[in-house]
C-alpha cells in the first residue's frame, strides 16, 4: 500500500468524530524537535494516545504568531540543522506508522522558497492532507489556492474574532478541510482562560456557512478541550504539547496526550 | 510611465499583505483612515504647522565644497533631516502616524527600532501627543545605541530589549507584531520604514516624500537645475525614497541607493538586501531578502544599527527591477572613513548610516561629469554614535 491509499482525509475525520458526539483533537508539533527522529516519535506517541490529527509545523526564523514556547522549539530545530527537505520525511513516517491524517503548519516563505506547485506535490505524494498558513491571507494566495485544487490538499485559512463577517465568508469559501478559529487575539501560548471570544467567532463562522470548524491557541487542559467541544468541531492543542515535550521527553507527552484525549472521550 | 503616487498594496510584483487574519482589520482600518486623512485639509495643515514648528522644516541644503573635492570635480549638497528635531528624517513618518493613531482614537503607540532613531522620534511623538508608549529592540542595539535607550526612557516610553533570533531590527519587529496582534484594539504600531505589510510602504513614503520635495526646489533655487544624481543609504528605505520619490520621473536625474555592505558582500557578513538577496516574504511583505534556501531569514550584519536589516521595502524591489534605481552597496570600513571625511572636512557628524550614503558619493562624483551636481540624503546625525566611532577611530579609552 502506498501512503497515499491510506489517506482520510481531514473532513472525513471531523465529520465520523461529529456523528459518534465526540469532537476532534488535533495536536500540533515542530517536525525536528528535539531532533527529526524525536519529532516523529513525538508524533506517532500523540496518534498512539488518541489524538484525531497531527498539525506538523515547519520550523521558521520569524514565526510572528507564535509565543515564547513554540518560538524556543523552532529555533531549537532549526539549529540542529533541520531542513525543509526533511519535512516530507518526517510526514512519510508519521504516516507509515498511523492512520490519521496530517497537517502541516507553515509560515508562507519557506513553501514559496521551495516552490509552491513542487512543494504541494510531494507533500500529496507522502501522504499530507493539507497545509494551515498562519501569514498567508486568502486576499494574497493565489498561487496556494491553484497548487491545492492540483493537488487536493486541504487548504485552513485563520479566522479572528477580529474578523468582519464579509472577510469570514470569504475565509470560510476559500478553505477547504475546516476554518482555523484563532481563540483569542495573540500568539500561540498557554491561556488559563479561554476566551469567549472564540465561542462567538464559531457562531459567527456559522453563520457565514462554515461547515468544520477547529479552535486553536491557548488550549491547554482537558476541561478547555471538553468546553471548545460544545460547540466547534475540533481543539487545536499546541504549547501545551510542546512544553511537555520540552519537559519530559516522549513519555512526558504522552501523558500529556492522554489527559488532554480524555477531554473528547467525555464530552 | 508615472512611477510616483504607487498607491500599493503592490509595486509591480513586490508588496502585498502577507500577515496573520488578525491583523488585517487593523490594516484595512489604518488604510481606510490614511486615505480619507491624506486628503483632508484639515489633517495636512496639522501635519504641515508640525512640520514647521515641531520638526524644524524646511530642512537646510548645504553644499560641501572640501568634501566634495575628495569626490572628483562634482558640486556636492547635503540634505540636512540630521538638523531635524530628534536627529534624523524618522521624525516626518512618526509625526503623521501618531497623528493618524489619534484620529483612529487608539491610546498607544509600539514601534520597533534598530538604531534607536526610530524609538527616539516614537517616544517623542508619544509624549508630545499624549500615548502610551512601547518600543522594541534587539538586545545587540540596547547596547551599542545605549544613548537613545537612555533617550527613550527619559522621554516615557517603556523599551523592551529583545533577546530572540538575532536580537537586531528583525527581532524587534518580530515582537513588535506579536504585541501588535495581542493588543490591536487598543494599540496602533507606527511602523519605522517603507517595508511591512499594506499600507505602510506606501503610507511612510507620503509621510517622507516632503524630503525629496523640498530638496528638489532647494536645488533649482541654488543651482538653476536639477541635480544630475541622487544619493541615499538603504536600510528598510525611508529616507532613500523620500528623497528619490519628487525626482521618480525626471529621467535625467540619476538615482542611487546604498546597502550596508558589512564586512564585504563576498563574506557572509552584510546587508546588502538587493545586491545579495533574493525575492521572497518577511514581515508582512514580498521583496528582496537575505535567505537561505530554504526560505529561512539570514542574520544581517552592519556596523550601523539602522541599516542592519535583510529585508527592505517592496517599492525599492521594485524600482530596482526596472532599472529606476541603481543599488549597490559599502563596506563597514568604507563607511566610517566618509564619516570622518565629512567630519573633518565640514564639520558635520553625520550619522553612520547616513556616512554610507557620503561613502557611496565619494566613488559616484569619480564616474560622473565634471561639474554634475549630486545631492545626498543626509538622514541623521551621528551623535548616537560617538562609542561606535570612537571604538573604530580608537579615541576612546579601552573599557
Ligand atoms: C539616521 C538613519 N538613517 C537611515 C536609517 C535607515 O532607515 P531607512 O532605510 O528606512 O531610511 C536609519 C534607521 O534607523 C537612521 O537612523
Amino acid at each position: 500500500m502506498t501512503p497515499k491509499d491510506k489517506v482520510e482525509s481531514v473532513s472525513e475525520t471531523l465529520d465520523k468524530l461529529r456523528e459518534t458526539g465526540t469532537g476532534a483533537l488535533i495536536g500540533y508539533l515542530p517536525i525536528g524537535f528535539p531532533n527529526l527522529s524525536q519529532s516523529i516519535e513525538a508524533a506517532i506517541t500523540l496518534a498512539e494516545s488518541g489524538i484525531s490529527a497531527i498539525e506538523f509545523g515547519i520550523p521558521y526564523s520569524d514565526p510572528v504568531m507564535d509565543g515564547p514556547i513554540i518560538q524556543r522549539a523552532a529555533q531549537a530545530s532549526l539549529d540542529a540543522g533541520l531542513k525543509l527537505k526533511q519535512v516530507f520525511e518526517a510526514v512519510s513516517a508519521v504516516k507509515q506508522a498511523t492512520e490519521i491524517p496530517v497537517l502541516l503548519m507553515s509560515y508562507w516563505n519557506p513553501i514559496l522558497q521551495f516552490g509552491v506547485e513542487r512543494f504541494c506535490e510531494q507533500l500529496a505524494s507522502v501522504g499530507g492532507s493539507g497545509i494551515i498558513t498562519p501569514d498567508l491571507i486568502p486576499d494574497d494566495a493565489a498561487a496556494w489556492i491553484a497548487a491545492s485544487n492540483n493537488s487536493g490538499l486541504d487548504r485552513i485559512f485563520l479566522a479572528a474574532p477580529s474578523s468582519t463577517a464579509q472577510r469570514l465568508a470569504m475565509i470560510t469559501k476559500q478553505s477547504r478541510g475546516f476554518v482555523y478559529a484563532v481563540s483569542t487575539m495573540g500568539t500561540t501560548g498557554v491561556r488559563s482562560e479561554l476566551d469567549q471570544a472564540a465561542r462567538e467567532l464559531v457562531a459567527r463562522l456559522r453563520e457565514v456557512g462554515a461547515e468544520r470548524i477547529c479552535v486553536g491557541l491557548g488550549i491547554s487542559t482537558r476541561e478547555q478541550v471538553r468546553e471548545v467541544l460544545n460547540y466547534a468541531d475540533g481543539a487545536i492543542v499546541g504549547s501545551a504539547l510542546v512544553a511537555a515535550l520540552e519537559a519530559d521527553g516522549v513519555s512526558g507527552l504522552r501523558e500529556r496526550a492522554m489527559s488532554l484525549v480524555d477531554g473528547i472521550r467525555l464530552g | 510611465m508615472n512611477l510616483r503616487e504607487q498607491p500599493g498594496p503592490y509595486f509591480g510584483e513586490f508588496g502585498g499583505r502577507f500577515v496573520p487574519e488578525s491583523l488585517v482589520e487593523a490594516l484595512d482600518e489604518l488604510s481606510a483612515e490614511y486615505e480619507k486623512a491624506k486628503v483632508d485639509h484639515q489633517f495636512l495643515d496639522e501635519l504641515d504647522r508640525l512640520g514647521r514648528s515641531y520638526i524644524g522644516r524646511p530642512s537646510l541644503l548645504t553644499e560641501v565644497p572640501r568634501f566634495a573635492r575628495l569626490a572628483g570635480s562634482v558640486r556636492v549638497f547635503l540634505k540636512r533631516e540630521d538638523l531635524n528635531h530628534t536627529g534624523s528624517h524618522k521624525i516626518n513618518n512618526v509625526i503623521g502616524q501618531a497623528l493618524l493613531t489619534k484620529r483612529i482614537g487608539k491610546s498607544r503607540v509600539i514601534a520597533e527600532t534598530g538604531a534607536g532613531q526610530h524609538g527616539v522620534a516614537t517616544a517623542t511623538a508619544a509624549a508630545l501627543f499624549g500615548l502610551d508608549c512601547t518600543i522594541y529592540m534587539g538586545e545587540v542595539d540596547t547596547e551599542r545605541q545605549a544613548l537613545n535607550v537612555a533617550r527613550m526612557k527619559l522621554l516615557g516610553a517603556q523599551v523592551v530589549a529583545v533577546k530572540t533570533g538575532s536580537r537586531t531590527l528583525k527581532d524587534a519587529i518580530n515582537d513588535a507584531m506579536r504585541d501588535w496582534v495581542t493588543n490591536v484594539s487598543t494599540t496602533n504600531y507606527i511602523f519605522g520604514t517603507v517595508a511591512g505589510p499594506h499600507p505602510f510602504p506606501a503610507m511612510v513614503r507620503d509621510f517622507q516624500k516632503i524630503i525629496g520635495e523640498e530638496a528638489r526646489a532647494q536645488m533649482l533655487a541654488v543651482t538653476g537645475s536639477l541635480p544630475d544624481a541622487v544619493a541615499a543609504c538603504v536600510g528598510g528605505g525611508s529616507n532613500a525614497i523620500g528623497i528619490f520619490d519628487a525626482f521618480l520621473d525626471d529621467e535625467p536625474v540619476a538615482l542611487f541607493g546604498f546597502e550596508a555592505g558589512g564586512e564585504g558582500i563576498d563574506t557572509p557578513r552584510h546587508a546588502a538586501t538587493i545586491s545579495k538577496g533574493r525575492p521572497g516574504v518577511l514581515h508582512g511583505a514580498r521583496s528582496y531578502l537575505l535567505q537561505d534556501e530554504d526560505g529561512q531569514t539570514i542574520e544581517s550584519h552592519s556596523i550601523s544599527a539602522g541599516l542592519d536589516y535583510p529585508g527592505v521595502g517592496p517599492e525599492h524591489a521594485w524600482l530596482s527591477d526596472i532599472k529606476r534605481v541603481k543599488y549597490s552597496a559599502i563596506t563597514d570600513s568604507a563607511a566610517m572613513n566618509a564619516m570622518k571625511a565629512l567630519s573633518q572636512t565640514e564639520g558635520i557628524i553625520p550619522a553612520i548610516e547616513s556616512a554610507h550614503a557620503l561613502a557611496g558619493v565619494l566613488d559616484l562624483g569619480k564616474t560622473l561629469p565634471a561639474g554634475s551636481n549630486i545631492l545626498v540624503c543626509l538622514s541623521g546625525r551621528g551623535d548616537k554614535d560617538m562609542e561606535t566611532a570612537g571604538n573604530w577611530f580608537n579615541f576612546l579609552e579601552q573599557k
